[in-house]
């Protein structure tokens, strides 16, 4: 194939596909001037091209389409029909552009059907309404006539008349043709009539600069075979491997006269490689080219409204994660079309506007692409799915999932619940592929639904995948390489050191700021030697997976090194573990850790609290009982498990029974410089004589209190949702945690059991006249939690369950010092609380706090404005004590 | 397996055991040192190592075979074979020599052979003093469900 050839058909092709969108947005916005002006000068191009290269199908084919647009031009007006028929025309273009690509010829056949219909829509048209401009506005032409016959494929002089008129900018720009000469005066006289039936005139001159920055633009890009890139990248890889190893070699001898080029070498080699990888990059716009058209046809086909809007078309990626996600990203638009919105009918039916959403947006973020394809159709058919996963096997019908658990399966292998096969989707092809494919590439992909609002899919993908820094460490004399990426933060722990790694039963975990970060050894996550693990000495590689945080325990942590990343052989392939191996600047090969492997092998859900990445509001509407909480899990008298919220505890600890000492007929042992009371949790619960006593170790300035069990088993993520309530001092209810019927115990009934003032006590410092506190949450176990926190600390606590009970009590008892309200209660939310009890001129002084799973600044803003005091994090009852003491002076007045 | 004319094989000693791989299928013949360990990985696969800027995987044969390890793990020779666009290497305790043997005299594998064994031969050659078992190398590579590798 020519040079030439080639060429045509690269930038055709491209043509096309702007075509393709520039056609859909065409119908949408029929009276667009400029997107038709667009359409028309590159259909024309293509007609140009192709009677130039001798491509007789082609160029006829493009003629008939472009007769048909001028047509629009004139006044025509747009139907879907005449879309749909130019649309099928690029089509019928491309399958002849890809059999030319693959013969070097056209290949046989007519397209007189096409042609045909084309014609007889460009004649058969209507006059132009009375409304619409009519071409006899415009200055006549001069009507010059042809002696023959046109053949298909050549213009007439009117027609090309026009097109020099309304592309005159560019005629004149490229086209060095005499005959363009006289066209500039012709456009010149008419632009006034232009500008009285255009109430836009600017848009002619947007168009203007558009051209020439697109003029300037083509001078300075050129076209590079990708195989070219490809070795360049290879070669680069080459160069970053061989400045390792000098690196690595310069690293063992202090002074050497190679120091300084050597630096010099490495930030050029840096350079270079930032450079190259650059040329690799393109915009995921290029991935969504195809969607526009895909969505309009698919809106046609199943009678739905659907808008496409795509934001961030401009952010950049590796072609080759590109070309891994266009297929996936395709799937998930089309399924958000078929499955995900409704008809317009049914729209209409719910009251939703009619035309649907499909939005794509994409961003950067901390070194990596977040695409996110949301709808805002019916959602995900949880029951559907249930079924769908207890058909299949992958859970039991008995199963108490969360919803975000239950669809998580729509990722499964083989997994597909559309009820009939459609044309659309349902073809066997399923998210499992779109997750299997996102998985290669290091990615992840997270998905939230809400019935009736919508489905959000949020795809996480690395920038690019041939070089990435990497952390490298040691684990059981072995070492490994962790993507930079997913890295947080480092924490050392030792003898001596703040951090310490804890055990709850023999899971591993640390507390860092606040939060308990499970923990893993690399050594047994790897199975490499199962005897004593440094726990003493050692570093734990914070990373973050998705949106949970996880705490991985290394021997050693040596440098970040640039590392390229080299595919694992076919006999590797299946240790989810891994992602690729690289050799290092000392020439020996590692295995570069695949964080996604690890947490699945950790069991850690991807779901759960961790960043919140989502806005306010999204946040807000999500259910409390979603929201999964760690509990400690023990046995105590039975078999059964009771379970206690893990961050209601201070400690967990395990004496020798002999330290356990008996006095005044309570069991005592002594505890930190003090002595502690040990309270049986039941009547079942026998403190042992011997051997090690688990405890549960509640500590309130300075009073503990240890709750005797006999056996801790386990700290299990579940979201709490009492089944069964009891009636039961002590205890609130039973829930299914972990697929277990656990009781939930209530901490608040066993505090005065050590301590008989446990409430009556007043914090130091607290003043004499009890505070006056309301407290409103929907949640009664949340009251039963913080309320004997609360009334320990001295305040006189009023509870309420609602935001309109609250405003009932506050008017009927007067002025409370201080009030605490969860946000997120059915009805009226606690923003809506606060919002009007600050409009109440009375209650405007009322310091209120306010209690939230989140603390994004989204959300602290958003409580700013609604009038709220200060954010305490619902489980944080040291930070709601401190909260509560520093509220404005007005408490003490009221007082 | 043709029938006619003659094969090179480059002959590898296992364990005790004599074997045969076709010679157009090996690579080179390597030390195999500083093999990296790759955890959780099938029992047979010894490692990956860097071979002048690539990445071989390694598998022990004896592993493979279903034999002791050896004692002497210095020195350790390999077999380099490409296979589908990778590289790979097979340790073996000791490279012999090349030998061109008829097609003919192929004889088929013993059916009383240990199940691991018939899998990964592909004949048996009558030498003057020893037996030679002609290594299927795909056979070798190919990737085994776990369970049978297990």
């Amino acid at each position: 194939m020519d040079d030439l050839l080639r060429d045509f058909l690269t930038e055709t092709s491209e043509s096309l596909d702007v075509v393709d969108v520039e056609l859909v947005r065409f119908e949408q916005e029929p009276n667009n001037h400029d997107i038709l002006a667009n359409i028309f000068r590159l259909v024309h191009t293509i007609k140009g091209t192709c009677g130039f290269l001798g491509l007789p199908r082609l160029e006829a084919l493009a003629h008939a389409a472009e007769t048909l647009m001028g047509k629009f031009r004139d006044g025509l007006p747009v139907t879907s029909a005449a879309v749909s028929l130019i649309l099928k025309t690029i089509d019928r273009i491309k399958k002849i552009l890809g059999d030319l690509e693959k013969s070097g010829g056209e290949p046989q056949g007519g397209d007189d059907d096409l042609i045909a219909k084309l014609v007889a829509m460009s004649e058969g048209a209507p006059t132009p309404a009375a409304g619409q401009p009519k071409p006899k506005a415009e200055p006549p032409l001069v009507v010059q006539t042809l002696e023959r016959e046109l053949r298909p494929g050549e213009v007439s002089l009117d027609e090309l008349e026009r097109a020099f008129r309304e592309t005159e900018v560019e005629i004149v720009a490229v086209d060095a043709e005499p005959a363009a000469a006289p066209a500039p005066v012709t456009a010149k006289k008419e632009e006034p009539a232009a500008e009285a039936r255009d109430p836009k005139p600017r848009r002619v001159n947007i168009r203007r600069e558009e051209d020439q920055r697109e003029e300037a633009a083509k001078a300075q890009t050129l076209r590079v075979q990708v195989e070219t890139l490809e070795r360049l990248m290879t070669m680069v890889s080459e160069l970053v491997l061989t400045r390792n190893q000098l690196l690595e070699i310069m690293r063992h001898k202090q002074d050497s006269e190679f120091k300084v080029p050597l630096q010099r070498l490495s930030n050029v080699t840096a350079e270079l490689q930032e450079g190259v990888i650059k040329t690799r990059m393109q915009p995921i716009g290029n991935a969504w080219a195809k969607l526009p058209r895909i969505v309009r046809d698919l809106a046609k086909e199943l009678n739905k409204e659907i808008e496409l809007e795509m934001h961030g078309a401009e952010t950049e990626l590796d072609r080759q994660i590109l070309e891994v996600i266009r297929d996936p990203l395709t799937h998930i638009v089309r399924n958000s079309a078929d499955h995900g919105l409704e008809t317009t009918e049914e729209r209409r039916r719910l009251g939703k506007p009619e035309q649907g959403t499909i939005r794509l947006s994409a961003y950067h973020e901390s070194g990596q692409i977040v695409i996110q394809i949301a709808d805002d159709g019916k959602g995900l058919n949880t029951a559907r799915i249930r079924e769908k996963a207890i058909a299949k096997g992958l859970m039991q019908e008995g199963d108490k999932l969360s919803d975000a658990q239950i669809h998580k399966f729509i990722f499964a292998s083989g997994f597909s619940t559309a009820d009939r096969i459609t044309n659309v989707s349902g073809r066997g092809v399923g998210m499992d592929v779109v997750k299997t494919n996102i998985d290669q590439i290091g990615g992840s992909i997270d998905l939230k639904s809400v019935a009736g609002k919508g489905t959000t899919l949020s795809i996480k993908i690395p920038l690019t995948l041939a070089i990435v820094p990497a952390l490298l460490v040691e684990s059981a004399k072995e070492r490994f390489a962790i993507p930079q990426s997913a890295v947080v933060e480092l924490v050392r722990v030792n003898a001596t050191s703040k951090h310490k790694i804890e055990r709850v039963k023999d899971a591993p975990v640390l507390r860092l700021r606040n939060k308990l970060l499970p923990l893993a050894h690399l050594s047994s996550l790897l199975n490499l030697n199962k005897g004593a693990v440094e726990t003493e000495n050692a570093f734990i590689v914070v990373m973050q997976v998705g949106k949970k945080n996880l705490g991985i325990v290394v021997d050693t942590v040596f440098h970040t090194e640039e590392i390229v990343v080299k595919p694992m052989s076919s006999m590797l392939r299946d240790l989810t573990m891994f992602s690729g191996n690289t050799i290092l600047g000392d020439g020996s090969v590692i295995m570069i850790i695949d964080p996604n492997g690890l947490a699945s092998t950790l069991g850690a859900r991807l779901e759960g609290e961790g960043n919140e990445t989502e806005q306010a509001e999204e946040e807000v509407r999500v259910n409390e009982a979603e929201r999964p909480i760690s509990f400690l899990v023990f046995r105590a008298g039975s078999r059964e498990p009771k379970a206690i919220p893990l961050s209601l505890i201070t400690r967990l600890e395990e004496i020798d029974a002999v330290k356990i000492e008996i006095s005044n007929g309570k069991y005592l042992v002594q505890y930190r410089g003090g002595l502690m009371p040990l309270v049986p949790i039941n009547d079942q619960v026998k403190v042992r004589s011997e051997g090690m006593q688990p405890l549960l170790v509640f500590i309130d300035s300075n009073r503990a209190l240890g709750l005797v069990v006999d056996e801790i088993v386990d700290v299990i993520e579940d979201r709490l949702d009492i089944q069964v309530g009891s009636a039961n001092p002590g205890t609130i209810g039973s829930a299914i945690i972990g697929g277990k019927a656990t009781e939930i115990l209530d901490v608040a009934h066993y505090l005065p059991l050590a301590y008989a003032d446990w409430f009556i006590r007043k914090e130091k410092g607290a003043k004499d006249s009890k505070c006056r506190v309301l407290f409103v949450d929907d949640s009664a176990f949340f009251c039963n939690m913080l309320l004997p926190v609360l009334k320990a600390a001295g305040y006189d606590v009023t509870t309420a369950t609602s935001g309109a009970e609250a405003l009932e009590i506050v008017e009927r008892e007067g002025s409370f010092d201080a009030v605490v309200s969860d946000i997120e209660m059915p009805g009226m939310s606690g923003f809506e609380f606060a919002e009007t009890l600050r409009k109440n001129a009375r209650f405007a002084d009322i310091p209120i706090i306010a209690l939230s799973s989140h603390s994004s600044a989204a959300v602290v803003e958003r409580g700013r404005k609604s009038g709220f005091h200060n954010f305490v994090a619902k489980f944080d009852r040291q930070g709601l004590l401190t909260a509560l003491k520093h509220v404005p002076q007005e408490i003490s007045k009221a007082a | 397996m043709k029938k006619t004319g003659e094969i090179e094989f480059v002959t590898v000693t296992i364990g005790d055991q004599l074997f045969g791989l076709a010679i157009d299928r090996v690579h080179d013949v390597f030390a195999a040192d500083r093999v990296t360990r790759v955890p959780m990985a099938r029992d047979e696969i010894a490692g990956i190592l860097n071979l002048r800027g690539r990445i071989v995987t390694m598998i022990d044969m004896r592993r493979c075979l279903d034999l002791p390890p050896k004692d002497d793990i210095s020195n350790q020779m390999a077999v380099g074979i490409e296979f589908g666009g990778e590289s790979y290497g097979l340790l073996i305790d000791e490279v012999g020599e090349v030998m061109k043997l008829p097609a003919a005299q192929l004889e088929t594998v013993p059916v009383n052979l240990d199940s691991r064994w018939r899998r990964v031969a592909a004949g048996v050659y009558r030498l003057e003093e020893d037996l030679m078992i002609v290594l299927d190398i795909d056979r070798v590579l190919e990737v085994q469900p776990r369970e049978a590798a297990a």
